[in-house]
């Protein structure tokens, strides 16, 4: 054991503890990112040791869905045999279906301090932790309170320290955290040798500390390295929490054992646990493993088998180009696999694409009147441009039924009379009549009426603190180019090319967040949407794009749009800057999305139990609508539920596949970059964004209670930044409840269309995005476009892969698919799952 | 007539809705949620036709005596069922927010794990509201007491497999019990000045009060005083009402929004006529009222979590209404009421809406914090506020820990050997009573309500075996008989109407346990099992064994528990006081049981479960 390190701790803590943004900003990531440079089952079989959670969906679940059929018997064998020796799969048949095993999973993280409670019957977290998360969610808190914290401008334990000075009573109880608090030689390791003793317990005793309330010092370390997070920006350290946390601890012993007693090494004689220890794999775990593959590729085999059939298909018989009614643009959102799939239906004509819902465009926007600038693109970019509202004609609408001053003692008063009786009526009419209200995330808030942006940049120097205001042509050149290029989009376009971006709509949803626009840093992508559409419209943005090779005809016309993925609506911008005749055949189109989105509303009216999939479209849709405005209902949308696959390759190649709503689809045309420079840049962010998204939502379904945010039914909001159960409860990170409830807890599955040595290169040109491949956090597979042959990524290099599926089941009647669906028994894996349907043809 | 019909059928109904509900499973969303809302609707309507008859009929009140329980000589235990103003006013408000509550329950509620539960433990407590509102003596109005109170401790503790809800549930049933015995003192004091059982009619008679005077009315008015406090979380009780928003919010929003926790102010109202014409009790309400405004808006004020901030919010306003009722103004406080109770119970519901609301304002009105001048009285009632007035810590140390504590020094009764001289006090007892006399000596009852008291105690300390705890409370009931009946003559029906129940309930739940025991060995009560996960049957019936042994209202010790009182004469202080004190740790001492070892987390981690602090 190495001699305690104060800061390499904490640089420990901050890497393992949860990194969940306050909940204003959702961004998904792998819940398990601290573990990435491990293979996936080591990472989780490992993690799940050390934090007690569940790594995997219940042995009972897995069997229950093969006997369900819904992981497959030849796919079974086929991983036992490719796990495990020769010879040995009766054996290991036997093991995996029937043999029980002991699942009780004890954590690592806690035994040290639960010593407190062994040796000195001492409750230290029912202690110390209702006041701890008071003063921390008082310090942070962003407009909750009524009262602010008194002391404003100062780091959080200096403020404490200096709301003890003046104030008459002390926070503390005993005189000796009193003291300490305002000594001069305050230091973590001085209040470690009173609490611990034994140097060498120290960095366990913090980890058990910090992970009693891990949404909570998780939610510090965010603060602390990003402090931009919060509006109203806090100085806060990991540090200063483990001191007043420590501080805290002593002064619940002072007060219940005096002053005298002993550091916990005094007490306890067990030596110190390496936390980080390697975990001997168990036959559990093998059985699991083998599980999990075959739950895996009892999907992915029929999707594979579904690809290739397709591409041979394409080879035998190729389409016919035609002239196209439009074109148009969605988030590669697998939430737009649907709409895509309606649209094509609605008119034949009509072609689609998927790219990253910014479209290649990445800014900062400020809205008319506000005080900060939302960040419109994936997290990880920063951009170095700003785009600004001006001319909104609309005042933004309030809503006194929030305004803290109800809690008054005279303001309640009265309010009880006039707001109370009000607030009935309101009730009555939320119940019978919900409609959009100001307090509802309103998705389609985002571009207001009137308002125009600041697209162009004609001057250098407009600036406004280091960020250009606008784009100069060439850099909005680039960026077009750049969009239409990746989807390979170069010629043959319609008259009018839509760009619609997405966003969500939801009532007292303090994660709607979670549902807006990954590729916007969650947030709806409209204003993205309409400032590429403007772009592309720019008559010298159109002469540098004929120069690079695309030459769009001048009766093409860009036209952005927003889809609210919970209402099913699409709103359009700018349409009146269309030409008479574009004009006359987006009234047409119209009609095509007015359609194409009710078939959508149709198709996700098949998961709500509350919706008679079978009455007509017109209440099909209201239901749907009043879904994403009604406060009492938990699930507006299901989110990314179920997603597991990631396809990058033209459009037709999954055209005739029937995927559900679960595949992110990346338009990309493999002869229009034959080397893969462009293959570099769309594989790049499918790891963090989709594989991120992917893997928050298995490990929320696998543990919702560890590594989800439980249920949201009880969930309180702390500040403005953060759920809680309860009032004295720890921050809830991850997802609720009911967004992963019909998710399949799988892995993605990317399908690259082009040659496994082209994307090879391009997975491997740097080392962050090869790790995702490598580590298996995501499969990988390529569908050559000549020879039609799968191969898969194993242990660094593409293997021939031979589907067991040889032929797919037509799907006959949509229609008949999604209105006999029976609704799910429980919520228990097994049964909401069940829906979960295989891969069709058409 | 037609009217004294209709507020019979405004009782049966949720019985009928109640019991209906058990007969269908967590699948079957859609016939439970009929059945809630068409009942509550029917009831609703029920109300509002009632009332519209009555103000017709010339706003005279109703009173119906519907059922005699069972009478003596001087005691009847009589359902009696009363309408005027009061009840109106509180059902319908009641009514409504339940009603549109369980509207949205039907959405919000879907799939949930405990959906049956949920809905029929809201049926109970619609129940037990009406019980409350309607009724027309003390005896009537303690059915729904109890009833409030169990489903309280339910819906806190619904997320049963976490340890916040669980533990805060039972912080709650605890302070509540308190309440309960109250009551209960009340009631017995009552019968010993009125040597009968007291109407509401005859509390609203002023002739019939002007007969009566003196300390024990004051004893009376000041119980009932204290179960308000408790029951609407007015100081120095407070710090209970955040802390039960532990369940579902539309939940929260009927309890600790809008309805049960206004109860207090019911209460007030409903005895008016009893304490008001004494000046002190009138000045205590009064400074209770206005010392919890003062407290509670200051705590408001620092709350940075919605739910705490809303409660707080809540609580000031019930303090001005206490103020309101020992007025006199009992028309404001009724307005006020069901104000309050709309709005908080809206805002409640809406309060997951906070978050993206108001995060949206201050992204368009931030301004900058200006560092404000130090003033050391602000920031002292910041860091007062902050830590609710060290209210929590106050009750643990002035009123549990004491008790704790003895209980420790008590550890020689749980050795298994003192249950064979448990055995032999029972014998002793027995022979006493049948004229065997050791001395002479007049004060067994004390001696052996002492001796269930320290039972109690023992139990109540216990971290050791959860089944040597039981079979101490289920003597401890025992002795309680056999002390009253050693203070006077109880004919033999009392004994069994109290005790039948208590011992069928003790050797089920003995028997629960000891099964329960076997899965694994340990269930000692030093910590939480969780077995409802495992063993959710068992977790039921002995859920049900400790409602029986405790005397809820579907069983015979119900009444025994009034009746036995009635053996105790005002003058016995002692008996009084260790009387109380057992009935209220009784309750909590076998709820601890049942929430140690069946709810909690679970203690086998083969399955997710929540982190401790969540």
């Amino acid at each position: 054991m190495t001699a305690f390190d104060l800061n390499r701790t904490l640089d420990e803590l901050r890497h393992y503890l949860p990194t969940q943004s306050p909940l204003k900003d959702f961004i998904h990531h792998n819940s398990l990112h601290a573990f990435q440079q491990l293979k996936f089952y080591e990472a989780i079989f490992k993690a799940s040791k050390i934090f007690g959670f569940q790594a995997t969906t219940p042995l009972a679940d897995f069997r229950q869905m093969y006997v369900n059929g819904r992981i497959r018997d030849d796919i079974l064998n086929r991983v036992i045999a490719e796990r495990q020796a020769e010879n040995t799969l009766n054996n290991w048949r036997e093991k995996v279906l029937n043999q029980t095993y002991d699942e009780h999973n004890e954590p690592r993280i806690g035994s040290l301090r639960a010593q407190w409670n062994a040796q000195y019957q001492i409750d230290l977290d029912t202690a110390v932790q209702p006041l701890l998360f008071r003063l921390l969610s008082n310090y942070l808190d962003q407009g909750i309170s009524v009262t602010t914290f008194p002391i404003a401008n100062m780091g959080f334990l200096a403020a404490i320290k200096q709301l003890e000075n003046t104030s008459f009573i002390s926070i503390f109880k005993s005189k000796r955290a009193k003291k300490l608090l305002q000594s001069q030689d305050l230091t973590v390791l001085k209040l470690l040798k009173m609490l611990v003793g034994d140097e060498a317990l120290f960095e366990q005793y913090l980890f058990d500390q910090q992970f009693s309330h891990r949404g909570w010092s998780g939610m510090v370390a965010t603060v602390e390295s990003q402090p931009e997070v919060m509006l109203d920006q806090k100085i806060i350290s990991l540090h200063d929490l483990i001191v007043l946390d420590c501080l805290l601890e002593i002064d619940y012993l002072d007060v219940t054992l005096g002053e005298n007693w002993q550091p916990l090494s005094q007490k306890v004689t067990v030596p110190p646990l390496d936390l980080f220890a390697e975990v001997p794999d168990t036959e559990l775990m093998q059985v699991l493993k083998i599980w999990q593959d075959a739950f895996e590729w009892s999907y992915y085999d029929d999707v594979l088998a579904g690809v290739q059939i397709s591409s041979q298909q394409l080879a035998t018989n190729p389409p016919v180009p035609t002239p196209k009614n439009f074109q148009a643009l969605f988030c590669i959102d697998e939430r737009e696999c649907s709409i895509r799939r309606h649209v094509e239906s609605v008119d034949t004509q009509a072609e689609t694409f998927g790219t990253p819902g910014f479209f290649s465009t990445e800014f900062f926007f400020l809205p008319q009147g506000g005080k900060f600038y939302e960040k419109l693109c994936p997290a990880p970019v920063t951009p170095k441009y700003l785009i600004k509202e001006n001319n909104v004609t609309a005042s933004r609408k309030h809503d006194h039924f929030y305004t803290p001053k109800t809690h008054h003692v005279f303001v309640g008063f009265f309010a009880s009379f006039i707001y109370g009786f009000w607030g009935l009526i309101r009730l009555i009419q939320h119940l019978f009549a919900p409609k959009m209200a100001p307090a509802i995330s309103n998705a389609f808030s985002v571009v207001q009426p009137g308002g125009t942006f600041t697209v162009e940049n004609t001057d250098a120097t407009q600036r406004e603190n280091d960020l250009q205001i606008g784009f100069n042509q060439d850099e909005m050149a680039a960026r077009v180019l750049s969009l239409l290029s990746s989807i390979g989009l170069k010629k043959d376009f319609a008259p009018i090319v839509y760009l619609i971006a997405h966003g969500s709509s939801s009532a007292n949803n303090p994660h709607h967040g979670a549902h807006d626009c990954g590729a916007c840093s969650g947030r709806p992508g409209a204003v993205n949407a309409r400032v590429v559409a403007t772009m592309a419209n720019h008559a010298g943005v159109r002469e540098k794009l004929k120069v690079a090779g695309i030459a769009i005809p001048a009766s093409t016309q860009f036209v952005g749009g927003l889809h609210d993925t919970a209402a099913d609506e699409i709103g359009f911008y700018d349409t009146d800057q269309l030409s008479a005749d574009n004009a006359k055949l987006h009234a047409k189109n119209l009609h095509s999305f007015e359609r194409a989105l009710d078939l959508n509303a149709k198709e996700r009216s098949r998961r709500f139990a509350s919706i008679n999939t079978g009455a007509p479209i017109a209440e099909v849709r209201q239901a749907i609508k009043d879904r994403s405005v009604s406060l009492f209902e938990p699930r507006p949308e299901l989110g990314h539920g179920t997603n597991a696959l990631c396809i990058v390759g033209k459009r037709v190649l999954t055209k005739n596949l029937f995927l559900d709503r679960r595949a992110f689809m990346n338009s990309y045309d493999y002869l229009t970059d034959l080397k893969g420079q462009f293959l570099t840049n769309i594989m790049k962010p499918l790891g963090p964004v989709c594989g991120g998204i992917n893997l928050e939502y298995y490990f929320s379904r696998v543990d919702n209670y560890k590594l989800g945010a439980g249920t949201k039914l009880p969930h309180n909001v702390v500040g403005l930044f953060g759920v809680a159960n309860s009032s004295d409860g720890d921050l809830r990170p991850g997802l609720p409840w009911q967004m992963v409830e019909v998710h399949d807890p799988i892995r993605l599955l990317i399908i690259v269309e082009h040659f496994s040595d082209v994307v090879l290169n391009a997975i491997k040109s740097t080392p962050d995005m090869y790790e995702w491949f490598a580590n298996e956090w995501v499969h990988l597979a390529t569908i050559n476009p000549e020879t039609h042959a799968l191969s898969y990524f194993k242990q660094g290099a593409f293997v021939p892969y031979v589907p067991l599926t040889k032929t797919l089941p037509s799907l006959g009647d949509v229609h008949h698919l999604i209105e006999n669906t029976p609704p799910m028994r429980t919520n228990q894996l097994p049964d909401a799952t069940k829906e979960n349907t295989r891969v069709y043809l058409n | 007539m037609t009217m004294k019909l209709l507020l019979t059928a405004l009782i049966y109904l949720p019985i009928a809705a109640f019991l209906l509900s058990l007969c269908f499973d967590r699948t079957q969303e859609k016939i439970i949620t009929n059945i809630a809302i068409g009942s509550i609707l029917l009831h609703v309507l029920g109300v509002l036709g009632l009332s519209i008859m009555w103000a017709l009929n010339g706003f005279n009140t109703i009173d119906v005596s519907h059922l005699t329980l069972y009478k003596t000589d001087n005691f009847a235990f009589v359902i009696q069922l009363f309408f005027d103003k009061i009840s109106a006013v509180f059902a319908l408000v009641g009514g409504l927010v339940t009603l549109l509550a369980v509207l949205f329950s039907k959405f919000y509620m879907h799939r949930d794990d405990g959906f049956k539960r949920y809905f029929s433990t809201l049926l109970l407590f619609y129940l037990g509201y009406s019980f409350v509102v309607f009724a027309g003596n003390f005896e009537t109005l303690f059915i729904g007491w109890e009833l409030l109170g169990i489903t309280s401790f339910l819906l806190i503790a619904y997320y049963r497999d976490r340890y916040l809800p669980v533990k805060n549930a039972m912080k709650v049933i605890s302070l509540y019990r308190v309440g309960d015995v109250c009551l209960i003192l009340a009631m017995w004091m009552a019968h010993h000045i009125f040597h009968q059982n007291i109407t509401f009619t005859q509390v609203a008679d002023s002739t019939f009060l002007s007969q009566y005077a003196g300390g024990g009315l004051v004893f009376v008015s000041s119980m009932i005083v204290f179960a308000a406090l408790l029951k609407s979380a007015q100081f120095p009780f407070s710090s209970w009402l955040p802390r039960a928003m532990e369940g579902p919010t539309s939940s929260s929003a009927i309890f600790y929004g809008a309805v049960s926790v206004h109860l207090g102010v019911f209460l007030l109202l409903r005895t008016y006529d009893l304490w008001h014409a004494n000046t002190a009790i009138q000045i205590a309400a009064i400074v209770f009222g206005v010392l919890t405004t003062i407290t509670a808006g200051i705590t408001s004020k620092v709350q940075s979590t919605i739910k705490t901030q809303i409660a707080y919010g809540s609580i000031a306003q019930i303090g001005i209404m206490f103020v309101e009722v020992a007025l006199g103004w009992h028309t404001l406080a009724l307005l006020h009421f069901a104000g309050n109770a709309f709005l908080r119970a809206y805002q409640l519901l809406v309060s997951p809406s906070t978050l993206g609301y108001m995060i949206h304002n201050q992204f368009f009105e931030y301004a900058t914090p200006t560092p404000k001048p130090v003033s050391r009285w602000r920031n002292t009632l910041y860091v007062l506020g902050m830590k609710e007035w060290g209210l929590d810590s106050l009750h643990l140390k002035l009123m549990w820990q004491p008790l704790k504590w003895l209980g420790k020094k008590l550890g020689i009764l749980r050795c298994p050997i003192s249950l064979y001289a448990m055995y032999g006090f029972v014998m002793l007892g027995i022979g006493i009573l049948n004229g065997f006399q050791m001395a002479n000596f007049a004060h067994w009852p004390i001696v052996y309500v002492g001796i269930a008291f320290a039972c109690i105690l023992a139990a109540f300390a216990s971290r050791g075996s959860p089944i040597i705890a039981w079979i101490l409370i289920v003597f401890s009931q025992l002795f309680i008989a056999i002390a009253i009946s050693l203070n006077e003559a109880v004919p033999p029906m009392q004994i069994v109407i109290y005790l039948a129940p208590v011992l069928v309930a003790g050797f089920l739940g003995a028997y629960t346990l000891t099964k329960t025991q076997v899965i694994d060995g340990d269930i000692s009560l030093n910590r939480f099992h969780g077995y409802a996960q495992e063993v959710p049957t068992w977790s039921f019936v002995f859920l049900i064994c400790c409602l029986a042994l405790l005397g809820l209202p579907f069983t015979s010790t119900f009444i025994g528990i009034d009746l036995l009182f009635t053996h105790v004469s005002p003058n016995q202080y002692g008996l009084i006081i260790l009387l109380g004190l057992s009935f209220v740790l009784v309750e909590i001492t076998a709820l601890r049981i049942y929430a140690r070892v069946f709810l909690g987390q679970h203690k086998k981690h083969t399955h997710p479960i929540a982190y401790r602090s969540s």
